[in-house]
């Protein structure tokens, strides 16, 4: 019945246009679609293309983004309407994520976020220069299943280690996972520190992190 | 003729220039050190919420005090790099975490008995004019880190060196080597050895650290190198043109700042522009569109009239394969054409994580290849051709000419056995080698002739106090990478 506007909803994402994704939204709404079923009949199926093309090298990392902020201002519309309804979206697990203290690189933390969200994951984003004891404290009050740590310069990614300290300190080890990410970081330096994974890219963060939380 | 490659027009080249000066009064530029919002605020530059807005007269009166040349010096104190005009020179690239395992291929975490082994290599190989604090020494407190990396390149080589500093408080102790090292301060701001490269953050960010290291150099009159890194697509505009605005303007206003700490300091345009993959969200080195920044960001510097540096001749492959020379020697040759007076990354595998000697060994030849071009064709005598045709005839036997013998060694630039230009019988006799085969022996060979060059046993004790008292305060039980 509402084919249609599942099929523009679907198209908005993968154009990345998040002017298309409001309007769409709002008409989905207004047109009594539930705002559940519009993101997993219309949007959820966009970002999967996408990721689908991603990995097969046909879309790119702007593609990927753009998708993310169309798929932002899309739930921004439909939450609160999905509140009302009583309606919770079914999420992967929560991440709490940060590029760590003294080190101000955006880029990957960011693309990690954008493809955990798009994979169906609830992200909270602390940003850059995060202080060690922040991560834990957010980690704890917002009852987080995954903790990610950027790190892209050799001297910022001993401040991973840190973080895993301040984790232990707060005692959410090891139910919080950590996983570490970043230009210098590898493997075996996230085992070194006790981490729980490392992923090379976002599409390895997305694999990881499913992983760890066993989806 | 030192043959070129221009890739701005003039017109716009002015254009480029306009905006970075609209860039640096508004938005204005991030200005975190306390150091240098002192200075800018001093000059007149209006300061909001740790923003500097920089007019465009102000930055015109920084990029003219500037000097247009100045030298680096060996331990000899000979004058054999210049920055200015037009003359190239290549030193290793920088500050890898990874060292390329010559006989397993994997990528491991670089230690300082690394770092030797690279500025042994690369003090055989007359075509680095300088040597680089290549890696990061995993086995060394990070707190010491950038210093222990100079201090090592110190004691194993006698060349110019191009390094820089992790952490504001490094500086002063870096400089105190450097002046132990040239015979004391004044003798270190008369014929500096090292120039020191200072990064912005992408965009148009200045760090407390990079801040204070650019006020820290000019006053002590150590060169410094305003190493801006846009990345296009990503932390900079996804144009070349776009991005060549970003680094002009975060290259202007380190200068300003570094002006104004002390006037006729020596400075260089410098930079490692380059795009950023939209696959695989690196930093793509071996890129031709990044070999073409570099190029073009240095246009610009030099239509300032100012020294230039650049970052090619690294690449984005994993092993010393087909790609990694491919894409190291465009993106040397275009720098060389370029006439960029510095560029760093030979040796660099895996965007600018790993090094290799190996790799260095080979970038040796394509620099050498680079250089060669550089000296263009020219006349040797009277005449071209006809003199040796007078000998010669139509038996066309030029092999037997003296002139032959006396000119070929300055007309063809002779490889090493790096380079196989032999038979096929001879190669498959030979064990038919693969390039890396014979980079991994001429790397046996070089480090096998290796000596470390003299340094005075006080100028040596001097350095190890230094280090040693820096070492001690950091947990540190020896010092590795003493060895010779």
């Amino acid at each position: 019945m509402h084919d249609d506007l599942y099929l523009a909803l679907r198209q908005c994402i993968i154009d990345g246009d998040p002017e298309q994704a409001i309007e769409l939204c709002q008409r989905a709404l207004a047109a009594g679609i539930a705002a559940l079923d519009a993101i997993n009949e219309g949007l959820v199926p966009g970002l999967n293309h996408v990721g689908e093309q991603f990995a097969q090298g046909e879309m790119f990392l702007p593609d990927l983004v753009m998708a993310g902020e169309a798929m932002k201002a899309a739930t921004a519309i439909l939450e609160p309407a999905m509140q009302k309804a009583g309606a919770r979206r079914e999420t992967l697990g929560k991440v709490v994520l940060g590029t760590v203290q003294g080190d101000i690189h955006e880029i990957g933390k960011t693309l990690v976020g954008t493809m955990l969200s798009a994979s169906g994951f609830e992200v909270h984003d602390l940003g850059v220069d995060v202080p060690f004891e922040t991560f834990a404290v957010k980690a704890r009050e917002l009852n987080a299943d995954v903790v990610g740590v950027s790190a892209l310069l050799t001297t910022t990614m001993t401040g991973q280690k840190n973080v895993v300290e301040a984790l232990e300190r707060h005692g959410l080890r090891p139910r919080v996972k950590i996983v570490v990410g970043g230009a210098p970081v590898t493997r075996s330096w996230g085992e070194e520190i006790g981490a729980d994974g490392y992923g090379e890219d976002a599409l390895a963060a997305v694999a990881l992190a499913k992983t760890l939380l066993g989806k | 003729m030192q043959p070129k490659l221009e890739i701005l027009e003039r017109e716009l080249i002015e254009r480029i220039l306009g905006e970075a000066f609209t860039l640096i009064a508004e938005p204005g530029v991030k200005v975190q050190a306390p150091a240098a919002v002192e200075l800018l605020a001093g000059a007149g530059a209006r300061i909001e919420e740790g923003v500097a807005h920089i007019p465009e007269a102000l930055a015109r009166r920084a990029l003219a005090s500037a000097p247009r040349e100045f030298f680096l010096h060996n331990r000899a104190g000979e004058a054999v790099v210049r920055y200015g005009g037009d003359a190239v020179q290549f030193d290793p690239g920088s500050s890898c975490v990874h060292i390329l395992d010559p006989a397993t291929l994997e990528h491991r975490m670089t230690q300082a008995a690394d770092l030797v082994r690279l500025v042994q290599v690369a003090e055989m190989l007359p075509q680095y004019a300088a040597q680089s604090t290549a890696v990061v020494c995993n086995d060394v407190p990070k707190e010491t880190g950038d210093l222990y990396r100079l201090f090592l390149v110190l004691l194993h080589s006698s060349k110019p060196i191009v390094t820089g500093a992790f952490a504001a408080h490094s500086v002063p102790v870096m400089i105190e080597l450097l002046a132990a090292d040239s015979g004391g301060r004044e003798a270190l701001r008369r014929k500096p050895r090292a120039v020191f490269d200072v990064c912005p953050s992408p965009p148009l960010h200045w760090s407390e650290f990079a801040g204070q290291n650019l006020a820290d150099l000019a006053r002590a009159g150590v060169p410094a190198e305003v190493v801006s890194v846009p990345l296009a697509g990503a932390a900079a505009p996804v144009t070349l043109a776009g991005t060549l605005v970003q680094h002009a303007a975060e290259c202007i206003s380190g200068i300003v700042i570094h002006q104004l700490a002390q006037p006729g300091a020596p400075v260089v345009w410098g930079g490692a522009p380059a795009i950023f993959d939209m696959r695989s969200g690196i930093t793509a080195m071996g890129a031709v569109e990044t070999a073409m920044l570099n190029v073009a960001c240095a246009q610009v510097g030099k239509h300032l009239g100012l020294p230039t540096h650049g970052y090619l001749t690294g690449s984005d492959a994993k092993v010393m394969d087909a790609q990694a020379g491919m894409e190291s020697g465009v993106a040397a040759l275009m720098g060389a054409l370029g006439g960029i007076n510095m560029i760093s990354g030979a040796g660099m595998l895996d965007s600018l994580a790993c090094h290799s000697a190996e790799k260095l060994v080979l970038d040796a030849e394509t620099i050498a290849m680079a250089q060669r071009v550089l000296q263009g064709i020219r006349p040797r005598g009277e005449s071209l051709a006809l003199a040796m045709f007078a000998q010669a005839g139509l038996r066309g036997e030029f092999l037997k000419l003296a002139e032959t013998r006396k000119l070929f060694r300055s007309e063809q630039h002779l490889p090493s056995s790096v380079i196989d230009r032999g038979s096929l019988h001879a190669w498959e006799q030979s064990g038919a080698k693969d390039t890396f085969a014979r980079a991994r022996e001429r790397v046996a060979e070089l480090l096998a002739a290796y000596r470390r060059p003299a340094l005075a046993a006080e100028v040596e004790g001097e350095l190890k106090a230094i280090v040693g008292e820096q070492a001690r305060r950091a947990g540190m039980e020896q010092l590795p990478g003493l060895g010779t």
